[in-house]
C-alpha cells in the first residue's frame, strides 16, 4: 500500500503549485487553470482521506466540488469574455483602471 | 463463489516491492512503445529518400491544402456554447451515483432527481427563450 | 449498508424555498418585461412575504433536518431575517437605479434572490459541506451581479477581480474542510465539536483551521486578504456594492461564527491568537487606508474593511457574549451601510458616478434630506451615541474587556477615534463647504430615498433601544447549540 501521507503530500504540492500559479501568472485563462489545479488537489485529498477513514463521504463531496467548479468556471469564462470584448486583453496587468 | 476463486488464482504480490511489482506491466508498455517508435522513426529517416517540393514544405493539415494561419480567432459563439456545455455536462454527473442506488432510494429518490432535472430544464428553457442557442 | 432517503422537515426549508421560487419567477418574468418597477415590486412583495413567514417561524422550536446537516434555529432565522431585510432595501434602491444602467433587470433581480438563497443556506448549515454549497450559490450569483453592467469596463474589471480572488479563496476553504475532515472524521459541526477534545491537535487540524481562516478572511475582507475590496466595491454597480458590503459579509460571518464558536470552540486556544492579530490589523489598516481616499465609495469600502475588524474582535473572544455582540453588530452595520451606499447611489448619475468627496460639497443645502440621512449614517458608523453604531461598538468592546482582551479593546477604541477623521471630513464637505456653482441637479428617485429613510429610521431606532436588539441577538446565538 502507498501510505496516506504520500497522497496528502502530493495533493499539498499540487495545491501549492496551483496557488503559486494564481499569484505569478499574468494570463487570466492560465490563472483559471491554476485555480482548477487547486480544486483538484483538494479532490485528491478528499479521495485519499475517504479511503483512509473508510467513509464514502469524501467521494460524494468530490462530486459536489466538480459540479461547483464547473459552474464557477462557466461564470468565470463568461466574465473573461465580457472583459475581452471591452478591453481586447486577457492579461491581468490590464486590470488597472481601478487601482489594484 | 466464483469471485473468491478468481482472487485466489490471481498472483497477489506481497512484501516490500509489492506495489512496484503491480506496475511492472506498465513499465513494459512504456519500454515497448519507446522501442517501436524509435525503430520506426529512425528507419524512415535512414532509409527514406528526400525530395523537397513546395507542396511538401507546406504545413500538414490532414491532407487538405492549408488555409489561413493556425492562430486565427474563433467566433465568440464557440465560447458561449462551450460555457453552456460545461455547466450542463458536469451537472449530469449527479445522475451516476443516483443510478447506482436507484432501486434502494425508490420513489423519493425519483422525485428528488425529478426536481433537480426540472430546475436544470428551466435553465435550458431560459437559454432557449433568450435566443442563446441560435447560431448566427 | 442500504441507502435510505433521509426524512426532510419541509417547514424548516420554507424561507429558502420561498426565496428560490421567487428568483425563478423573476427570471421567467424577466423574459416578458424589463420594467424595473414592475419586477421590483414583485421582488419586494415576495421578500416581504418571506420576511413575515420567517418572523412567524421564530416562535417554533429548532429543527434539524437532512441528516443533521441543516438547521432551522433562532440563529438561522436571525440571519434569514437580516438577509431578507437587506435584500428588500436593496431591491428598493435598485428600482431607482437600474433604469440608468443597461443591466438586464429580470436577471438582476433573479440573481439577487439566488444570492440571498445562498446566504440563507450558509446561515442555516450545520455541516461544512453545506456551508460550502451555500457559499458557492451566493458567490457565483454575486460574481455575475458585479459584472452585470456588461458594457461598463469598470464593472467588467471588478467582476474579473472578484471572481479570481473569490475562486482562489474557494480553494482554501475546500482544503481547510478536507483537512478538518481528515482530523475529525466528520463534516458535521456538532460531531466535530464532540470529537475535538479527543482528537490530538495534529498538524492536519491546525492546517485546516488556518485554511478556513484564510478563506473566510477573503470573504469578510479582513486584512491582509482585503486587497480586492476597494476595487471591487468601487467598480460594481452601487446597489451590488451595498449587497456585498452588508449581506455577503454578514453571510460569511454567519458561517464563520457558527464554525468557530461552535464546531471549533473546543480548540479556542489554538485559533484566538490568529484572529486577534487579524482583528487588530483589519481595524487599523482599514481605517488608515480610508483616511487617504478621495472617492467616497472607496472610503466606504475601506470603512467596511475596518468594520469587519470590529466584528472579528467579538469573534476572537470566543464566548457566547462575543457571539451575541457580533450578531448585534452585524444587524446594526447592515442598516447603516446599506443607507450610506444608498446615498452614494442617489448622488451618482448615469455614466457619471460623482463619487468624489468634492461632489458632496454643499449637499446639505442641495438636498437637506440626503444630507441629514448621510450625517446619521456617518455618525453611526463612527460610533456616536445615541445612534446604533455606538451600541454595537460598545457591546463588542465591553465583551473584549470582560474576556481579558483589553489590549484589543484599546486598539479598537483608538481606531474608532481615527475613523472619526474621515467620517467628519465628509460631514464638513456636506455641511460647511459651499455648493459648487455648476453642481448637477439631483434626480428625483422616490424609491431610493425611501430605502435610505427606512435604513436611517432603523439606525436611530436600534440606537435608542439597543438592549432589545442585543437580547434578540443573544437568544439567536444561544439557540445555535
Amino acid at each position: 500500500m502507498v501510505p496516506i501521507s504520500w497522497y496528502l503530500t502530493l495533493s499539498a504540492v499540487l495545491f501549492a503549485i496551483g496557488a503559486v500559479g494564481v499569484v505569478i501568472r499574468r494570463n487570466v485563462i492560465v490563472i483559471l487553470m491554476a485555480i482548477e489545479i487547486m480544486l483538484n488537489a483538494v479532490n485528491l485529498t478528499f479521495i485519499a482521506l475517504a479511503r483512509q477513514l473508510g467513509s464514502v463521504d469524501g467521494q460524494v463531496v468530490v462530486f459536489f466540488v466538480m459540479a461547483v467548479a464547473a459552474a464557477e468556471a462557466a461564470v468565470g469564462l463568461a466574465i473573461i469574455v465580457a472583459f475581452f470584448r471591452n478591453r481586447e486583453s486577457v492579461n491581468v496587468d490590464d486590470l488597472a483602471s481601478l487601482r489594484w | 463463489m466464483s469471485r473468491e476463486r478468481a482472487t485466489n488464482e490471481l498472483w497477489v504480490p506481497t512484501g516490500v516491492g509489492a506495489v512496484l511489482d503491480q506496475y511492472i506491466g506498465v513499465l513494459f508498455t512504456f519500454v515497448i512503445g519507446a522501442v517501436v517508435v524509435g525503430v520506426m522513426v529512425s528507419a524512415s529517416a535512414l532509409l527514406g529518400g528526400r525530395r523537397r517540393t513546395s507542396v511538401k514544405d507546406e504545413v500538414f493539415e490532414c491532407g487538405n491544402p492549408s488555409s489561413g494561419p493556425a492562430r486565427g480567432r474563433f467566433s465568440v459563439q464557440f465560447y458561449l456554447v462551450a460555457i453552456l456545455f460545461i455547466v450542463f455536462d458536469v451537472e449530469v454527473v449527479f445522475l451516476y451515483p443516483w443510478a447506482i442506488v436507484f432501486r434502494e432510494l425508490g420513489v423519493p429518490g425519483l422525485v428528488a432527481m425529478g426536481m433537480f432535472l426540472t430546475i436544470l430544464t428551466i435553465g435550458l428553457l431560459y437559454e432557449w427563450k433568450r435566443g442563446t442557442l441560435v447560431w448566427e | 449498508m442500504i441507502p435510505t432517503f433521509p426524512a426532510i422537515a419541509w417547514p424548516a426549508l420554507l424561507p429558502i424555498l420561498m426565496v428560490s421560487g421567487l428568483g425563478l419567477l423573476l427570471l421567467g418574468a424577466g423574459l416578458y418585461t424589463d420594467d424595473e418597477e414592475t419586477l421590483g415590486w414583485g421582488a419586494l412583495a415576495g421578500l416581504i412575504v418571506a420576511g413575515i413567514v420567517t418572523l412567524v417561524l421564530v416562535g417554533g422550536e429548532s429543527v434539524r433536518t437532512f441528516n443533521g446537516t441543516f438547521a432551522l434555529d433562532g440563529y438561522a432565522l436571525f440571519f434569514d431575517w437580516l438577509f431578507i431585510a437587506a435584500g428588500a432595501l436593496i431591491v428598493l434602491m435598485s428600482m431607482g437605479y437600474l433604469g440608468e444602467t443597461d443591466i438586464e433587470v429580470g436577471e438582476y433581480y433573479a440573481l439577487l434572490m439566488f444570492a440571498l438563497v445562498g446566504m440563507m443556506v450558509m446561515a442555516a448549515a450545520t455541516d461544512l459541506i453545506v456551508i460550502f454549497l451555500g457559499l458557492e450559490i451566493m458567490s457565483i450569483s454575486v460574481y455575475i451581479l458585479v459584472g452585470s453592467w456588461r458594457t461598463q469596463p469598470r464593472a467588467n474589471e471588478a467582476a474579473l477581480k472578484y471572481f479570481l480572488l473569490g475562486a482562489f479563496s474557494t480553494g482554501f476553504l475546500l482544503y481547510g474542510i478536507a483537512l478538518i475532515w481528515g482530523a475529525t472524521g466528520s463534516f458535521r459541526l456538532d460531531e466535530i465539536a464532540a470529537r475535538l477534545p479527543l482528537a490530538d491537535e495534529s498538524t492536519l487540524l491546525l492546517a485546516g483551521i488556518a485554511m478556513l481562516i484564510i478563506a473566510f478572511g477573503f470573504k469578510v475582507a479582513a486584512v491582509p486578504f482585503h486587497m480586492w475590496t476597494p476595487d471591487v466595491y468601487e467598480g460594481a454597480p452601487t446597489t451590488v456594492t451595498a449587497l456585498m458590503a452588508v449581506a455577503v459579509k454578514s453571510a460569511a460571518f454567519a458561517a464563520f461564527i457558527r464554525i468557530f464558536l461552535w464546531g471549533l470552540a473546543p480548540v479556542h486556544a489554538d485559533w484566538w491568537v490568529v484572529l486577534w492579530v487579524l482583528a487588530a490589523a483589519t481595524m487599523t489598516m482599514g481605517n488608515l487606508l480610508a483616511l487617504a481616499q478621495r472617492s467616497v465609495k472607496r472610503m466606504l469600502a475601506y470603512s467596511s474593511v475596518a468594520h469587519a475588524g470590529y466584528v472579528l474582535v467579538a469573534v476572537t473572544s470566543g464566548s457566547a457574549d462575543g457571539g451575541a455582540a457580533a450578531l448585534f453588530y452585524l444587524l446594526v452595520y447592515m442598516f447603516m451601510t446599506v443607507g450610506a451606499f444608498g446615498v452614494v447611489a442617489a448622488i451618482g448619475r448615469a455614466g457619471e458616478p460623482l463619487e468624489n468627496i468634492e461632489d458632496y460639497a454643499g449637499l446639505a443645502t442641495r438636498s437637506p434630506l440626503l444630507g441629514a440621512t448621510m450625517a446619521i449614517f456617518m455618525l453611526s458608523l463612527m460610533g456616536m451615541p445615541p445612534l446604533a453604531g455606538f451600541a454595537g461598538k460598545f457591546y463588542v468592546f465591553s465583551v473584549a474587556v470582560q474576556q481579558d482582551f483589553i489590549v484589543l479593546a484599546v486598539v479598537g477604541v483608538l481606531n474608532s477615534v481615527v475613523s472619526a477623521a474621515y467620517y467628519i471630513r465628509l460631514l464638513v464637505a456636506m455641511y460647511m463647504t459651499p455648493e459648487p456653482a455648476e453642481a448637477p441637479a439631483l434626480g428625483r428617485r422616490p424609491y431610493l430615498i425611501a430605502s435610505i429613510v427606512i435604513a436611517a429610521g432603523f439606525t436611530v431606532l436600534i440606537g435608542v433601544l439597543p438592549a432589545l436588539g442585543l437580547q434578540v441577538a443573544r437568544l439567536s446565538f444561544l439557540s445555535m447549540q
